[in-house]
């Protein structure tokens, strides 16, 4: 278990309660039950405070914890006959970026989303979940693919953000963004994304832009990072709690703000303290977005998501 | 320390920094240095004469230039919610807004147009990186949109200045969101089968090069100008090496395949008539300065007709 630095004070309670414990195993003799259960009542109390009112910065730190589930880890839950596609067929396969064809419900879909990695190998592997221009242009393809043979598309959102890198922008890193960003707009067929960690700027968008767009309770979309926008409005990146706070990325703000249309509920103290039952919650919201597709013609489909991002914003927080 | 330094230098310090002789009548080429008359400077357009470095130039100074005559309409953009997210940093977002409406005399970062190049009917865009670094606020979609939407209403091609640092952070989710939007106005126009040209200048870097401002039918550059989506000292961070000479710059991007063409804005204005003209199916243009164009012909009010219709008697008449 990976803790927080605001989940500090938790960290020790369940670490007495589990000091305990081991000791009580190695000597049969001492009962420590009572103890224990005392240290796990005051842990669940705190947990249950602490997760009640998360500051948006916390919020930025959930998303971002390494213990979340992660893309590959929805698709292996939620899809069956999962077959990656890869290449953007012109210069190189994006890691980053996973994406295939699959099934959900036993209907077949197209799936694509930023991957992250979970240790060290497959996070540098994964490039962090940042993509490169030949990752856009994976999702592109494959969108362009779904839209020919009628498949629903289900995007699974988790970046920091874009590559800043030299080859990246050689090769057109924003030129790539802007043609995901665009293809999202002309496939006639569903298109349902959520956020399921971290929602970094353009590298977002380029996926979300959906019919339906769900975030999970804890995680974040943001025009730019905390730290970023500290040392750029602060000049002092060490701000990020105050530009957390004021960039409104939070999926309860961009629900008032009517930028996103349901939030998934997480287990008490985010998702990575019950994967399972956050990926079951992620399964049940594509299902509901899915189903609330159905049956619309590609016009109407392509229409519905032009009019909802015309119409967005208009309201401000009053959405 | 001698007498100088005590008496004379404050004495010629004040005289310089009072700076009201050159801010005026006299701009210095912050490439060459070269000192060049305002008069001199206006009449090409903002680029040095000594160097041919493109300076800024405004929306309003861009299209006087542009427009036949100088004569252009502008185009009503609907104003969105004020400070959606009540955003403030060290300073409030509002009073940010009204530092920069003083300091340009615009409303916003992007001033919409409609009127003749080359006697080619067009409607122009153009992003002001003074104002607020040119950043795409709900305001600036609305801009594209209400540009997007007058070209199709009346079957014009759409040219588009871009220059910007990226989203208006400040709009938060909602200057992000202007990615989408404003790509769902550049599909109107496709779909419409009208041409929409960007223009990009010095400097259109982050959210807008990933949306609106890379998805022209022809891709134009200005000399020189910086375009790309991340920040060169953050790449340099990244990946611990310096980058090349000239990295993100228009000609770079050419010999990378990401541009049509590098044009000095001088010859900008003919090379638009020019594609445009081929593009919607019109004849050759005329070349040179042209007047502006006539005024549309307004209907006289005419007397009330009579009560019988001319019309009517003529037909009467016929078959006689
Ligand atoms: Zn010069």
């Amino acid at each position: 278990m990976n803790y927080l630095e605001f989940e500090k004070p938790l960290a020790e309670i369940e670490g007495k309660a589990e000091e305990l414990r081991a000791m009580a195993r190695a000597n049969k003799q001492m009962d420590v039950e009572k103890e224990a259960a005392a240290l796990d009542a005051k842990a669940a109390t705190m947990l249950r405070d602490l997760y009640k009112n998360l500051s948006p910065w916390q919020k930025c730190l959930v998303a971002r914890h390494p213990d979340r589930p992660h893309c590959k880890d929805y698709i292996d839950a939620l899809f069956t006959e999962y077959t990656p596609l890869a290449g953007d067929r012109n210069f190189a396969d994006d890691h980053a970026v996973m994406g295939g064809l699959a099934r959900f419900n036993d209907k077949p879909v197209m799936v694509i989303g930023h991957e992250k990695g979970n240790d060290t190998k497959t996070r540098i592997e994964r490039n962090f979940g940042m993509a490169r221009p030949e990752g856009y242009r994976k999702a592109v393809r494959l969108m362009d693919m779904a839209h020919r043979f009628g498949l629903p598309v289900v995007t699974l959102v988790d970046t920091p953000g874009a590559y800043p890198g030299k080859g990246a922008e050689e090769r057109g890193q924003s030129e790539a963004i802007a043609r995901s960003t665009q293809k999202c707009l002309e496939i006639g067929v569903p298109l349902v994304s959520i956020v399921i960690g971290e929602g970094g700027s353009g590298g977002a968008v380029a996926f979300a832009t959906a019919n339906r767009i769900a975030m999970l309770e804890h995680s974040v979309y943001s025009v730019i990072s905390p730290e970023g926008c500290a040392s750029i409005l602060w000049k002092d990146a060490e701000k990020m709690r105050e530009a957390a706070e004021a960039l409104r990325l939070t999926a309860q703000d961009l629900q008032k703000l009517g930028v996103i249309d349901r939030i998934v509920t997480e287990p008490l103290g985010g998702a990575q303290r019950d994967r399972k039952q956050s990926i079951a919650a992620v399964g049940k919201v594509i299902e509901t977005m899915l189903a609330e597709l159905s049956g619309m013609k590609p016009d109407a489909l392509i229409k519905d998501r032009r009019k909802k991002f015309i119409d967005m914003g208009s309201k401000g927080l009053a959405a | 320390m001698n007498w100088i330094t005590n008496y004379v230098r404050p004495t010629i310090n004040s005289l310089f920094s009072r700076r009201e002789v050159p801010e005026n009548l006299w701009t210095k080429c912050p490439e060459c240095g070269t000192m060049l008359f305002h008069r001199e400077l206006k009449d090409n357009q903002n680029v040095c004469t000594s160097c041919d470095h493109h300076m800024a130039i405004t929306p309003r100074e861009r299209f006087a230039a542009l427009f036949d005559g100088g004569i252009f309409t502008e185009v009503k953009v609907p104003k969105p919610v004020a400070d959606p997210l009540h955003f403030r940093d060290q300073k409030k977002y509002p009073d940010r807004l009204k530092a920069a409406q003083k300091a340009t005399g615009e409303h916003e970062a992007m001033l919409v147009a409609e009127g003749e190049i080359g006697r080619t009917p067009v409607v122009c865009a153009a992003q002001d990186f003074a104002f607020m670094g040119g950043s795409m606020s709900m305001y600036v979609g609305n801009a594209i949109i209400a540009a997007a939407e007058v070209a199709l209403a009346k079957k014009r091609p759409l040219v588009l200045f871009s220059a910007a640092g990226g989203a208006r952070m400040q709009e938060g989710i909602l200057g992000l969101m202007q990615m989408p939007r404003t790509t769902v106005a550049v599909e109107m126009l496709r779909e419409a089968k009208l041409p929409y040209i960007v223009v990009l200048t010095h400097p259109t870097t982050g959210g807008v090069t990933a949306s609106y401002a890379m998805l022209g039918d022809v891709q134009i550059a200005e000399p020189n100008a910086l375009i790309g989506f991340a920040g060169a000292r953050v790449i340099e961070q990244t990946i611990r090496e310096k980058l090349p000479e000239g990295f993100q710059r228009a000609e770079y991007l050419l010999d990378h395949g990401m541009l049509d063409r590098v044009t000095h804005r001088k010859e900008m204005r003919d090379e638009l008539v020019t594609v445009l003209r081929m593009l919607m199916q019109l004849p050759p243009a005329v070349r040179g300065d042209l007047p502006a164009p006539a005024p549309e012909p307004v209907p006289e009010k005419k007397p009330e007709p009579p009560a019988a219709k001319p019309e009517a008697t003529e037909k009467k008449a016929a078959p006689k």
